[in-house]
């Protein structure tokens, strides 16, 4: 007996959970930022650089998710 | 309601497909190398060569707003990223860090133009031959200034305990020489394919939506108010990721420059 079925690629669920890591490094690199600018506010500038090289890397991870789910759909 | 276009509606989930336009090569024929997008490519190039060679054509000693303009642009690759992640050795790659910032950010604004509305770098080409020359830049200046052996030491041989190491160096070997031109090219492709198939799923939805009954039509606004949204956003990711790319060609040219660790 059928119950349920599901159509289409389920990729799209994969690449949902996929992006919950990069999400959660993301908010990381940004609290982690705010935290050191309220802290020692003449550092913000000084910091700027490395809070973007370090969002960049992590988000690279969850673009990757995207290029292969086009890349492996088949 | 019912006299809706459907040519639009027909095709609602996006495809792969929408990221190739037909050809529009005036001698006709189906012509994949004369696109839409090798169009955006030269008047890419074209417009920062005509824009810089007018802006510095008089240079004065007080600027006029052109000459600022480009000076102001200039003086970021140079001050914010080349000074700024290399030190003051990286004066000499500010042209080459200026010249790449302002080719993707044009590029990438095409994304979000009218008319055009797709940025060339959402084909893996472009981004991709970027990465390669910087990947080149990064490793001739590192080899040039330590000489190979040094240079493949200090970029993947880490300061570490020896029983350590026959972990770390292969680690530090995938990391440098394969991921990283890699990541550079992916990062940029995959921000302005998503960001394009983003605007389309909404901008088709919202046609699927008003075709699709009486009930689900007014939900089409609510599509098309979040693509206005989310064309807001693409203008933060299309500043965003010039920046990004030529930051980290920076910080890569400035890892392969220093010395030991």
């Amino acid at each position: 007996m059928l119950l349920a079925e599901v159509v289409g690629s389920t990729a799209a669920i994969g690449y949902g959970l996929a992006a919950i890591g990069p999400g959660i490094g993301v908010g990381v690199i940004f609290s982690a930022y705010i935290q050191s600018t309220a802290r020692q506010p003449e550092s913000s500038r000084l910091t700027l650089p490395y809070v973007w090289i370090g969002f960049a890397v992590v988000e690279a991870l969850a673009l990757f998710g995207i290029a292969f789910g086009f890349i492996w759909q088949g | 309601m019912n006299g809706q276009p459907s040519i639009l509606a027909a095709e609602f989930p996006p495809s792969i497909q929408d990221f190739f336009p037909a050809s529009i090569a005036p001698w006709g024929g189906d012509n994949p190398w004369f696109t839409k997008i090798t169009l955006m490519l030269w008047i890419a190039v074209a417009l920062i060569i005509i824009f810089f060679l007018v802006a510095y054509r008089n240079p004065q000693m007080v600027p006029t707003k052109r000459q600022w303009m480009a000076e102001s642009i200039y003086g970021f690759g140079r001050n914010a990223i080349a000074k700024e992640m290399i030190g003051s050795e990286g004066v000499r790659f500010a042209p080459y860090l200026a010249t790449l910032f302002c080719f993707i950010f044009v590029m990438n604004l095409f994304a979000i133009l009218p008319f055009f509305q797709i940025s060339p770098n959402s084909h893996f080409a472009y981004p991709a031959m970027l990465a390669v020359i910087s990947y080149v830049l990064f490793n001739y200046v590192g080899i040039k200034k330590h000489g190979l052996v040094k240079y493949l030491k200090n970029s993947m041989v880490p300061p570490a305990p020896w029983y350590i190491l026959p972990l770390l160096v292969p680690i530090e070997f995938a990391s440098t020489f394969l991921i990283r031109p890699f990541s550079l090219s992916v990062r940029l492709f995959a921000n302005m394919f998503a960001g394009h198939m983003l605007l389309l799923v909404f901008t088709l939805g919202g046609f699927a939506l008003i075709n699709a009954n009486g009930l689900l039509a007014p939900i089409s606004v609510l599509s098309w108010v979040l693509t206005v949204a989310l064309t807001f956003l693409e203008v933060l990711v299309v500043l965003l990721q010039a920046y990004v790319f030529t930051v980290l060609t920076a910080s890569y040219v400035q890892g392969a420059l220093a010395d030991e660790h």
